[in-house]
C-alpha cells in the first residue's frame, strides 16, 4: 500500500496531547498478573491445607472453578460472538464422560493409581492434563458437528438446535452401553467409580490457563473478527472477514473449554449421570453469563462465583433459597438489564497505570463497583 | 466469457504495461476535467488509463428478484484510477448494483471481471481479498469496538499470525501487532482521526462513523474503492472536505472509485464520469457537464413536459 510513510510514530495508544502518561511494559504487565494469581494460589492453597477451609467448602471452591471455566467459555459464544446456543451442558457431559473415560482405561496401563493424583506424581500429571484435553478434543469435534450446520442459522433457531443437540447427547450416553452392549458410560445409574483427581490447586491452574487462553485469543485478530462479526455480520463479510471460519472458531473454542470444564467436574463429584446434564443445567450457565454481563470476562467470572456459592449458602433455608435466587435474578434483570458489569472487563494493568498516572478512583466517578479492587491492591504491594 | 470482456479493451493495450501505467501517474490524476474516451463497449474511460486494463468491468449485469428486474444491461468499466459516480432517482438500483459487484446478490445475467479476472461464484470475502471494498448507505460500523479495532479488523487478511502464535503471545504477534497499530494510525491521520483511535466507535459523531467506514475498506488494500452516498446526512462544509478528501485517498493509493450519491455537488465535484440510472438502466453516460443537459436525465428526474418534445 502506498501510504505516505510519516516518521513512524511512538506506540502511543492515547495519542492525546497533554502530560506524559506513565504507560507500563509489557513484561512487566504479564509479571504483574502472573504475581497476582500466584498470591490467590498460595493464599488458596494455604487455607485449604490448613484446615481453615473445610472439606466440603473445598468442593464448593472446586465447582466455583468448574462454573468460572463453564461461564467464561459459554461467553465466548454468546457475549463475544454474539451466538445464544442453549446446549452448554452438552458439550459439559461429554468432556465430562471422555474425559472419566479415558482417565479410567488409562490408569492400569499407566500404572497410576487414584491416589496418585493427591500425592501428585509426574506420571499421573501428565495423564490428568492429557485427560482433559482428551475431554476438551472431543467436546469440540462435537462443536464442530454441530456448529457447522447450526451456524448458517441465526438467533432462536440456533438455540432450538443446540438445544436439541444438548438432549441427544443426554439421550446417548444414557443408551449408549444397552445399545452397542459397551461397558462405557454406564448407562442411566451413571459413570461410577471415577478417581477423584479434581483438587483446589489443578483446578486453579486449568481456571488460569483457561482465562489466559481465552483472553489471549480475543484480543488478537481472530478475537478482533469474532467481535466484528457480533457487531456486524454484513460489515465483516464485506471488510474481509471470513465469517463460517470465524463463527466456527468461535464456537469450536467455547465447545473445548465447555469439554475441560466437565472433565474436572467428573473428578470433582465422583459420579456422571446423564439426568445431570438436562436442560436446566444450560439455562443455569446462561444465567450466569446474563447475568455477569455479556462480553465480560470478569462479569462471568464473578456472577458464576456467586451463584454457586448462593445455593451453598442459602442451603440452611433450603425451602426458600430457589425463591432468593429467582429474586436476584429479577432484580438484577430489572435493574442491570445488560448485566451486572455489562462489558466491563478488568484489567490489572489499566488499573496501577491509572494509579501511577495520579488518576485514582477515588477522585473522580469510580469506574463502575471495582470488584477486583482489592486484588489490585494486593497486587500493587507485590509490585 | 473472460476472453469477451478482455476484447473490450482498447486496441494496442497489453493491459498492465507498466509504461501506460506511469503515464497514468505522471499525467496526475488531479483536479480538472479529463478527457473521456469512447471504447468499443459503450464505456468511457478517463485518457489517462487507456493503456491499461480497466480494473472493473461490468458486461451487460442484470439481476430479477422473481419478475421484477431490478437491474438490467448493465455496463461499466472503470480506469484504474478513475473516480466515478452513478446517480438516478430513488430505487433505481443503484445500491443493488454495489450488492451485484460485491457478490452479495449472484446476478442473473452477465459478468463482472475484477482485473480481468471474473468474480463469479466467489464469496463476499474473496471479493474483498481481491480488490474491492465497500462502504453502506447506512453506515455500518462494528460499534462497539473502537476506532482503531475498527480498521484492524480491516486488516485482518493482510495479518498473517497463526492462532498458536497468538495465543501463545509469541514475539512474532506482538510484532505484528504494533506493525498494524502503526499502520492504522497512519490510516487515520488522513482523515485526521489519529486521537480518536481508542474512542468507541459507535459515539462517534455521525460524519467521522462515515468516515471510519472508508478508511476501515482501505484497510483492506482495495483496488476498487465502492462509497455507498458517502455524504448523506453531511453538511455543505463536510461535503466540501469529504471530496478533497476523496480525491486525496485516489492520489494516495491509486486506486479507482465509484460512488453513489444524490448530492450533485459532490457528483460534479469530483467525478470524471457519471452514469445515470433509471429503472434498473443506465440512460445516459459521460462527464457531469454532459448528463446534467441530457434531456432523458432531466426527464427521468422531473418527469416529461407536457407539450414539448
Amino acid at each position: 500500500m502506498r501510504t505516505q510513510t510519516t516518521d513512524k510514530p511512538v506506540i502511543s495508544l492515547g495519542a492525546t496531547a497533554g502530560p506524559v502518561q506513565r504507560r507500563l511494559s509489557m513484561p512487566m504487565r504479564y509479571a504483574m498478573n502472573a504475581l497476582l494469581v500466584l498470591a490467590f494460589l498460595l493464599v488458596g492453597n494455604l487455607l485449604v491445607d490448613g484446615g481453615v477451609i473445610t472439606r466440603y467448602q473445598t468442593t464448593v471452591l472446586e465447582q466455583v472453578g468448574i462454573y468460572i471455566i463453564m461461564a467464561v467459555s459459554l461467553n465466548v459464544a454468546t457475549g463475544y460472538l454474539g451466538q445464544l446456543p442453549l446446549g452448554h451442558a452438552g458439550f459439559m457431559s461429554v468432556g465430562g464422560y471422555a474425559c472419566a473415560i479415558f482417565l479410567m482405561r488409562l490408569e492400569p496401563v499407566f500404572g497410576v493409581g487414584a491416589r496418585d493424583f493427591v500425592t501428585g506424581s509426574p506420571a499421573a500429571l501428565a495423564l490428568l492434563v492429557l485427560a482433559l484435553l482428551f475431554g476438551g478434543a472431543v467436546a469440540a469435534v462435537c462443536g464442530i458437528i454441530i456448529g457447522v450446520p447450526a451456524l448458517r442459522l441465526k438467533g432462536d433457531y440456533l438455540a432450538i438446535i443446540t438445544l436439541g443437540f444438548a438432549e441427544i447427547i443426554r439421550v446417548v450416553m444414557q443408551n449408549v452401553d444397552a445399545v452397542l452392549g459397551f461397558e462405557l458410560t454406564g448407562g442411566a445409574k451413571g459413570l461410577t467409580g471415577i478417581p477423584s483427581y479434581t483438587n483446589f490447586v489443578n483446578t486453579f491452574a486449568v481456571v488460569a490457563v483457561s482465562l489466559f487462553v481465552i483472553h489471549a485469543l480475543m484480543k488478537s485478530r481472530h478475537g478482533r473478527a469474532i467481535l466484528a462479526i457480533r457487531d456486524n455480520e454484513v460489515a465483516a463479510e464485506a471488510s474481509g472477514v471470513n465469517v463460517t471460519y470465524y463463527k466456527t472458531l468461535a464456537f469450536v473454542a467455547s465447545a473445548f473449554f465447555a469439554g475441560v470444564g466437565g472433565g474436572l467436574y467428573a473428578g470433582c463429584v465422583g459420579v456422571m449421570a446423564p439426568a445431570k446434564f438436562g436442560f436446566m443445567k444450560s439455562i443455569e450457565i446462561l444465567v450466569m453469563v446474563v447475568l455477569g454481563g455479556m462480553g465480560s470476562m470478569i462479569g462471568s467470572v464473578l456472577s458464576a462465583t456467586v451463584l454457586t456459592i448462593l445455593p451453598e449458602a442459602l442451603r440452611a433455608f433450603s425451602d426458600y433459597r430457589m425463591v432468593a435466587y429467582a429474586v436476584v435474578l429479577i432484580l438484577v434483570m430489572i435493574f442491570r438489564p445488560q448485566g451486572l458489569l455489562g462489558s466491563y472487563d478488568f484489567s490489572l494493568s489499566r488499573w496501577v497505570e491509572n494509579a501511577l498516572n495520579g488518576r485514582l478512583p477515588w477522585k473522580d466517578a469510580p469506574v463502575a463497583a471495582d470488584p477486583g479492587d482489592h486484588d489490585a491492591k494486593e497486587a500493587n504491594v507485590h509490585a | 466469457m473472460p476472453k469477451e470482456g478482455r476484447m473490450s479493451v482498447p486496441t494496442g493495450g497489453d493491459g498492465t504495461s507498466p509504461s501506460a501505467d506511469a503515464v497514468g501517474a505522471q499525467g496526475g490524476p488531479r483536479r480538472g476535467r479529463s478527457v473521456l474516451v469512447q471504447m468499443e463497449t459503450p464505456n468511457l474511460i478517463p485518457e489517462r488509463d487507456l493503456g491499461s486494463l480497466p480494473v472493473l468491468q461490468a458486461e451487460r449485469l442484470g439481476i430479477d428478484f422473481g419478475g421484477l428486474t431490478a437491474v438490467d444491461d448493465f455496463s461499466i468499466a472503470l480506469g484504474r484510477t478513475e473516480i466515478s459516480g452513478i446517480i438516478g432517482p430513488n430505487g433505481a438500483g443503484k445500491t443493488t448494483i454495489f450488492n451485484l459487484l460485491t457478490n452479495v446478490y449472484k446476478p442473473t445475467r452477465g459478468t463482472i471481471l475484477l482485473d480481468g479476472v471474473d468474480t463469479a461464484n466467489k464469496s463476499m470475502v474473496q471479493v474483498n481479498k481481491m480488490g474491492i471494498a465497500r462502504t453502506f448507505q447506512n453506515i455500518r460500523l462494528f460499534d462497539k469496538m473502537t476506532v482503531a479495532e475498527n480498521v484492524l479488523v480491516g486488516f485482518t487478511n493482510a495479518m498473517s499470525s497463526s492462532l498458536v502464535a497468538d495465543i501463545l503471545r509469541l514475539p512474532s504477534h506482538w510484532r505484528q501487532e504494533e506493525e498494524f497499530r502503526d499502520r492504522t494510525l497512519s490510516l487515520l491521520d488522513i482523515f485526521g482521526m489519529r486521537g480518536l483511535a481508542d474512542e468507541t466507535a459507535g459515539n462517534l459523531p455521525y460524519g467521522a462513523q462515515r468516515r471510519l467506514e472508508i478508511l476501515r475498506a482501505l484497510a483492506t488494500q482495495p483496488k476498487v474503492l465502492l462509497l455507498d452516498e458517502p455524504a448523506a446526512g453531511m453538511n455543505p462544509n463536510e461535503t466540501e472536505e469529504l471530496m478533497s478528501n476523496i480525491q486525496l485517498i485516489r492520489d494516495e493509493f491509486q486506486i479507482a472509485i465509484l460512488l453513489i450519491e444524490h448530492d450533485m455537488q459532490l457528483v460534479s465535484g469530483v467525478c470524471e464520469g457519471v452514469a445515470v440510472l433509471d429503472y434498473g438502466k443506465i440512460i445516459s453516460k459521460g462527464t457531469p457537464e454532459e448528463i446534467q443537459n441530457d434531456p432523458r436525465v432531466i426527464e427521468a428526474y422531473l418527469g416529461k413536459q407536457v407539450g414539448v418534445r
